[in-house]
């Protein structure tokens, strides 16, 4: 998995409206109008095929450094892969690899490159680049995001080729999915002085303005074809507009002038569905998750009835079966959002554990079960068996809306029960300095995004010593049996490269968090995009990028 | 002009009384959420509809004012306090210490008092009850609003200072605290009331933009500020109700005007 910390801000990103943007992204009052009608002209301006809007500026164009959306999707258009994770089969496709052999137990893969790819100015593919590739990417002064899934603590990992059209790539131990590993490393030509450098990507970065747009045109040497044996790409250009502004972003695609949306608010969603039905695309439950969990680390400054309280099992899944999911998914979401039952969505099917229900809505059984752990309702207030009325701050970051429509919901939901929640929405950056330095918190609502399919991206935050595992980071020993097991079912899943068996493992891993609770998961939303008529050939994936995973085969016709 | 005045004190006097207690005459609490009839349309059971939660808007609308119009006013007291302290002393004393206060004063106006307050806010114990959270709030409002209005105190300390009935009533032997207290204190008033009166609008202005940006009032208490959130989607006019809560900040703001120019006037 990606670092936690990315993730969350991603997490803020998706669904706040661009993280620490979202205080201008989420106040249209602040952009001034002449500023607007700036931006709207230059959206005017200019003749590219397709256009979309990317939601900040990318940080970097560096294709190993790529750490936030705007610059993942630039790589994505721009960069060639070994191996691309379909984003509707979910199938390892042949990339650059034209076939691939996995030895040694899923220790190590065995890459046949394919032959006539030539980069940009003309030289050709080699297993040459693949290596210099992989140096660059695993170069530790670099502090490449992607490099964190090829390190290991048991050695380093073996990069060789096996002449001009094949590369072994090894690894001290076996890897489970090994093949799908290579989705985000970009290929870099051998000896190239500066990055980015041209890549094998569909397009090319033409031109890039700072806080405007990025001009993307077609590679004229793509080695790829259509089933009919057309060149692809299909579009000549790609303008990728920087706009943080969702309300102008929604606007600017009514006006014609943008093509795609991907990950729509709910609210934009159901306006844009009311004036152009056919243009909204619900593609269904995403990987994403939205929870919350109560702080159970020792070195948190808490006082003593909550820490009991938030270490007993009972409470928490109290807790759990006190809150309305479904009113969630159909109030904050507008009912574009599914129930969650554990962190793997329903979408991910290959290690989705359907047996595991989402919790019930019960406020009486909820009851029942916090009376049977010493506590007891008294006037509607919830009281411990001192006494102490139970009463905790939930903290959730500013500038979402559904975020914050959660919480509230939540905080009416627990009245419901006798408990008192204070909901405190604070900056993103003081958030994360309570959640990660200080832990001077109670309850945290967030949410993580763009999650990959399979358990060994959950290993950074379910094993008990992960310095994000959220409940209790960076615990020694595991501090309860329970913890233990997930430690243990995990990293035995991680080094099986046995699909059935790593099912079995992270199957029960799912079942204990059910039963403890330590997190409350609440929902899976959908993924929600727009798409123009104009636009032809877009498939809406519920995997990021949902709307242009297959860049290449988009038309916009008579453009 | 007076008509103009009168009919702004009268519509203040009854969004005053309106705002006191509409538990009182409000069909629904400002808390009830209503989750089968999110986001419905005006109806006799909610005249401006209800909110993405199914929230009573015209309750909350109302539980807002009453917020907004308590925490201003006291908000602009506190600011006028301190103005009159700072201000007034440092008029009085001049010398140094009137150096000092530009000196500080110019310091605090160019402080990004925006992100001072989020700073601020971000330090505040988690779980300070909403009401407690909101005087906090309305009370940094008025700590960091000392600066104007102690220029224009002192500024008019001083012009009392050298006037000729200050200096005939020093030299007909009256003591310090008898000229403070006669002839400097009436001719500062009118100054401090002008001052309060531009504070209050600033202050329901600067909490509609915290809660602008979800930093302001925590849920469930409404306010101006976290009502006109709805707005960000710029929704379209046929949705008429959801303007109400601007609608409702401008008259009140236009009214307290009004009656300002006439505090204005008579200074």
């Amino acid at each position: 998995m990606k670092q936690f910390f990315y993730l969350l801000k991603l997490a803020h990103n998706g669904l706040a409206g661009r993280g620490h943007f979202a205080q201008v992204s989420q106040s249209f009052d602040a952009a001034p109008g002449g500023l607007c009608a700036l931006l709207l002209f230059a959206g005017l301006a200019g003749g590219a095929d397709l256009r979309f809007a990317l939601h900040g500026e990318p940080k970097t164009l560096d294709p190993y450094l790529a750490a936030d959306e705007s610059a993942d999707a630039v790589r994505y258009l721009t960069e060639g892969v070994l191996i691309r994770i379909n984003r509707l089969t979910r199938q390892a496709d042949p990339e650059l690899a034209e076939s691939w052999k996995i030895e040694k137990g899923g220790a190590r893969i065995v890459l046949r490159l394919r032959t006539g790819v030539k980069f940009p100015n003309g030289a050709a593919f080699t297993s040459a680049d693949v290596v210099e590739s992989f140096h660059r990417l695993l170069d530790p002064a670099l502090h490449a995001p992607v490099a964190d899934s090829f390190k290991t603590d048991k050695g380093a990992v073996q990069i060789q080729a096996q002449g001009p059209a094949a590369v072994s790539v090894e690894f001290p131990a076996p890897v489970a999915g090994i093949e799908r590993m290579f989705d985000e490393v970009a290929m870099i030509r051998a000896g190239a002085t500066q990055q980015p450098e041209p890549g094998l990507g569909p397009f090319l970065i033409a031109e890039r303005k700072p806080g405007v747009s990025i001009l993307l045109k077609r590679n004229p040497m793509y080695w790829k074809r259509d089933s009919d044996g057309s060149p692809l790409p299909k579009v000549d250009d790609i303008r990728l507009d920087i706009e943080e502004n969702r309300d102008l972003e929604l606007l600017r695609f009514r006006r014609g002038e943008i093509q795609l949306i991907d990950k729509l608010s709910p609210e934009l969603y159901e306006k844009l569905a009311a004036d152009s039905p056919g243009a909204a695309v619900d593609a269904g439950p995403t990987t994403d998750v939205e929870f919350l969990w109560f702080n159970q680390s020792k070195r948190a400054p808490l006082g003593a009835p909550s820490r009991e309280w938030f270490a007993s099992t009972a409470f928490r899944q109290a807790v759990s079966e006190a809150i309305n999911r479904a009113d969630l998914c159909r109030v904050a979401y507008r009912g574009h959002a599914s129930a969650a039952s554990g962190p793997v969505s329903p979408s991910n099917k290959l290690w989705f554990n359907s047996a595991v229900k989402p919790p019930a809505f019960d406020p009486g059984l909820a009851i029942k079960r916090l009376e049977s752990a010493g506590f007891h309702l008294s006037s509607g207030t919830l009281r411990d068996s001192r006494g102490q009325a139970v009463e905790f701050s939930l903290i959730t970051n500013a500038g979402s809306k559904t975020r914050e429509r959660m919480a509230a919901m939540i905080q009416a939901d627990l009245a419901r029960i006798g408990i008192k929640v204070n909901v405190v929405t604070l900056d993103f950056p003081s958030l994360i300095e309570r959640i990660t330095r200080t832990l001077d918190y109670e309850a945290c609502l967030l949410g993580l995004v763009d999650i990959g399919e399979d358990p060994k991206e959950w290993m950074n935050v379910l094993l008990s010593s992960a310095s994000n595992h959220p409940w209790n980071p960076a615990e020694k020993s595991p501090e309860t049996a329970w913890e233990a097991e997930i430690d243990r079912l995990m990293l035995a899943q991680a080094a099986s490269a046995d699909t059935r068996e790593r099912k079995k493992d992270f199957d029960r891993v799912q079942e204990i968090l059910r039963e403890q609770a330590p997190v409350i998961y609440l929902l899976h939303p959908n993924a929600l995009a727009a798409v123009s008529p104009r636009a032809k050939g877009v498939k809406v994936s519920p995997f990021l990028p949902h709307t242009f995973w297959d860049a290449e085969r988009l038309r916009i016709p008579g453009s | 002009m007076k008509v103009v005045r009168g009919c702004a004190l009268v519509f203040l006097s009854l969004v005053g009384m309106a705002a006191i207690a509409p538990e009182w005459w409000t069909r629904a609490r400002y808390d009830t959420q209503f989750r089968d009839r999110p986001d419905a349309p005006p109806s006799r059971a909610f005249p401006l509809g209800t909110d993405a939660l199914g929230r009573d808007r015209w309750a909350r609308l109302w539980y807002g004012t009453r917020i907004s119009l308590t925490l201003a006013p006291a908000a602009a007291l506190v600011s006028c306090a301190a103005a009159a302290l700072a201000g007034g002393g440092a008029g009085w004393m001049g010398g140094f210490l009137d150096g000092a206060l530009q000196t500080a004063s110019d310091l605090f106006l160019s402080l990004p008092w925006f992100f001072l307050l989020l700073m601020v806010r971000a330090f505040l114990p988690l779980n300070a009850a909403p009401l407690a959270s909101i005087a906090l709030t309305f009370a940094l409002l008025g700590a960091l609003g000392w600066a104007a209005p102690a220029r224009v105190v002192c500024a008019a300390v001083r012009r009392i200072k050298t006037s000729e009935f200050f200096f005939q009533a020093q030299a007909a032997g009256c003591r310090a605290a008898r000229v403070l207290w006669r002839q400097l204190l009436p001719n500062v008033a009118p100054v401090l009331w002008a001052q309060f009166w531009v504070a209050v609008p600033a202050y329901i202005l600067a909490e509609a933009t915290l809660g602008m940006l979800g930093l302001g009032i925590a849920e469930p208490l409404p306010s101006w500020g976290g009502m006109l959130r709805e707005l960000e989607g710029a929704p379209s006019f046929r949705q008429w109700w959801l303007f109400a809560p601007a609608v409702l900040l401008a008259a009140v703001v236009t009214s307290l005007q009004a009656i300002l120019s006439r505090k204005e006037d008579s200074v």
